[in-house]
């Protein structure tokens, strides 16, 4: 019997393209203190912590988490580091959770921290990550291994490229009412479609931006979550799921998962549905802050919640389904399209998702929320999270 | 404090990583490299158990975790399985525009990536409908091979 865990603080330092008035530590620094803030809670009250740090030579800091602990004044308390690539802010939620549901600690901090715009050298650094016999020296990168699943959802469902621009502009659209987004200037469907080409068929502006910032959340056992002063978040339902590294695996006839498709997200939502007592996730899930980096990755997300069928997502995202005021609001935050600092982006998800349900979210405010839902992803599109959050134990 | 902020901030340290690594390839890799090399011949690894033939050849089945025992010449033809055509430079990453695409190799069950050639990428539109899924292509083996993924690309049918 797992204990009731609740997210009764977050803090985000917003997100921008440099932050040059801070070092990494002190930018950890400053989540920590606006999580704290927000929880009513001093550093001492804090039992573990839990850093989630994706690959070090984003920030060019070797085990930058030595650096990171240390100016969070963890000492002698216990902190772990966590990399799952891009899903790295939300596999360390996952774990502050297991560190609380498993009943060894009352209060955890997950915090989260990047300094991408340090290094012009993000995608080669991403490259890195590849094989090193069979498909580094091909050029692969987080970008073109997302063109090759928007390259397969043109050709098996007729994906368009407006389709794409569709899920920018709305992302935009609610970032303008987010301070801590990165991107706030309104953008067009033909400001989108007249952008450059990247790795074709992703333009300019079907990709995410180099973000810095950090975010920090605060996850509390039942005993002490009741008496926060903020309404306790419960974390109702978790799933999360691996996949191969290659990507190869999910194209040929001996496929069980199709790289065009999130299926692995599939599951990881089945399961924290199932922990969650969800059985229709369109009547039960109010608001989603899903990790779509690019724009077709959302697409994946969204069929793959359970929000709409199997290839459908861009028809019914340009029905308005997925706006701020339709039926199933999608990344009210201006999501990853809008600020990617990549270790805290996944993290981001959670916090805005966990202040959707407190009701703290400000102007990009879905009103009513009970439930909430954050995804992240990462790896070669290997790994997936889902969390359930609500206001109910 | 205000004596202490300069015209020239923010101050910024440079810094580089420079790392050599000599990666040891194995010896199912040293195979399908050696193959490749000598004899211009592109070899899987079937499952003796779900059958399924995987390139990059594994040592186990990632799918039933028994060793996978039978090797298995593929090619040289294959279909597109899906594509990009980079047109962004990256430091450290080859000149654009290139064309990249994921093949199933005729009797793979597993799709390979490698670069496509003799591709016009100048017009994105003509580009990527050559470049279609379904399409197929062939594996152009280049004639200085040094054991590399590089030693072929893929050429349009």
């Amino acid at each position: 019997m797992s204990i009731k865990t609740a997210i009764i603080g977050v803090g985000q330092t917003g997100y921008r393209f440099k932050r040059t008035d801070v070092t990494m530590q002190e930018l950890a620094q400053e989540a920590a203190a606006k999580a704290l803030e927000h929880a009513k809670m001093e550093m001492d009250e804090i039992e573990a912590f839990v850093l989630g740090i994706a690959p070090d030579a984003l920030s060019g800091i070797d085990n930058v988490d030595r650096w990171i602990g240390q100016a969070l004044g963890v000492t002698p308390r216990p902190q772990l580091r966590v990399n799952t690539g891009g899903t790295t802010g939300a596999a360390a939620a996952q774990a502050g959770y297991i560190h609380v549901a498993s009943g060894m600690f009352r209060t955890v901090m997950v915090l989260a921290a990047d300094k991408v715009s340090e290094t012009p050298d993000a995608q080669w650094v991403l490259n890195t990550a590849m094989d090193p016999i069979y498909e580094r020296s091909l050029a692969l990168n987080a970008i073109n291994m997302c063109s090759f699943q928007a390259v397969r959802q043109m050709h098996q469902y007729g994906v368009t490229e407006r389709q794409l621009a569709a899920v920018a502009v709305r992302s935009r659209q609610n970032a303008m009412a987010n301070p801590y987004a990165h991107l706030r200037e309104p953008i067009s469907i033909d400001d989108v479609l007249s952008s450059r080409y990247i790795c074709w068929p992703l333009k300019l502006l079907d990709c995410c931006p180099r973000s810095s910032g950090a975010c920090a959340v605060i996850m509390a056992a039942e005993q002490v979550a009741v008496s926060s002063p903020n309404r306790p978040v419960w974390i109702q339902g978790m799933g999360a799921t691996s996949n191969t590294v290659y990507m190869g695996d999910k194209m040929g006839p001996g496929r069980d998962t199709d790289h065009a498709d999130w299926d692995e997200l599939a599951m990881a939502a089945a399961t924290a549905y199932r922990r969650a007592g969800i059985t229709d996730p369109l009547e039960q899930i109010d608001v989603a802050e899903i990790y779509a980096p690019f724009t077709c990755t959302e697409l994946a997300a969204v069929e793959a919640l359970g929000f709409c069928p199997k290839g459908l997502g861009g028809q019914m995202n340009e029905q308005g389904m997925f706006d701020m005021r339709g039926p199933m609001p999608v990344n009210p935050s201006g999501g990853v399209l809008s600020a990617n600092p990549i270790s805290a982006t996944a993290l981001a998800r959670v916090a805005e998702a966990a202040l959707q349900v407190m009701g703290d979210a400000g102007e990009h405010q879905v009103p009513g929320v009970r439930r909430a839902v954050a995804t992240g992803i990462g790896g070669t599109l290997q790994f997936h999270t889902c969390m359930v959050l609500g206001e109910d134990l | 404090m205000s004596d202490m902020a300069t015209a020239s901030s923010p101050l910024i340290h440079p810094g580089e990583w420079h790392i050599h690594y000599d990666y040891a390839v194995g010896e199912i890799a040293e195979r399908f490299f050696t193959e490749l090399r000598d004899n211009a011949t592109i070899y899987a690894l079937r499952c003796p158990s779900c059958k399924l033939v995987f390139v990059p050849p594994r040592a186990y089945c990632e799918r039933c975790f028994v060793r996978t025992t039978d090797w298995v010449k593929i090619g040289p033809e294959g279909v597109i399985e899906a594509f990009t055509i980079v047109y962004e430079p990256f430091d450290g990453l080859p000149v654009p525009p290139y064309a990249v695409a994921y093949v199933t190799l005729d009797g793979a069950s597993t799709a390979l990536a490698n670069f496509v050639t003799d591709v016009d990428l100048s017009d994105p539109e003509q580009a990527s409908a050559a470049l279609a899924i379904g399409n197929r292509v062939i594996v152009d083996f280049v004639d200085e091979r040094k054991g590399l993924i590089t030693d072929f690309h893929y050429r349009l049918l």
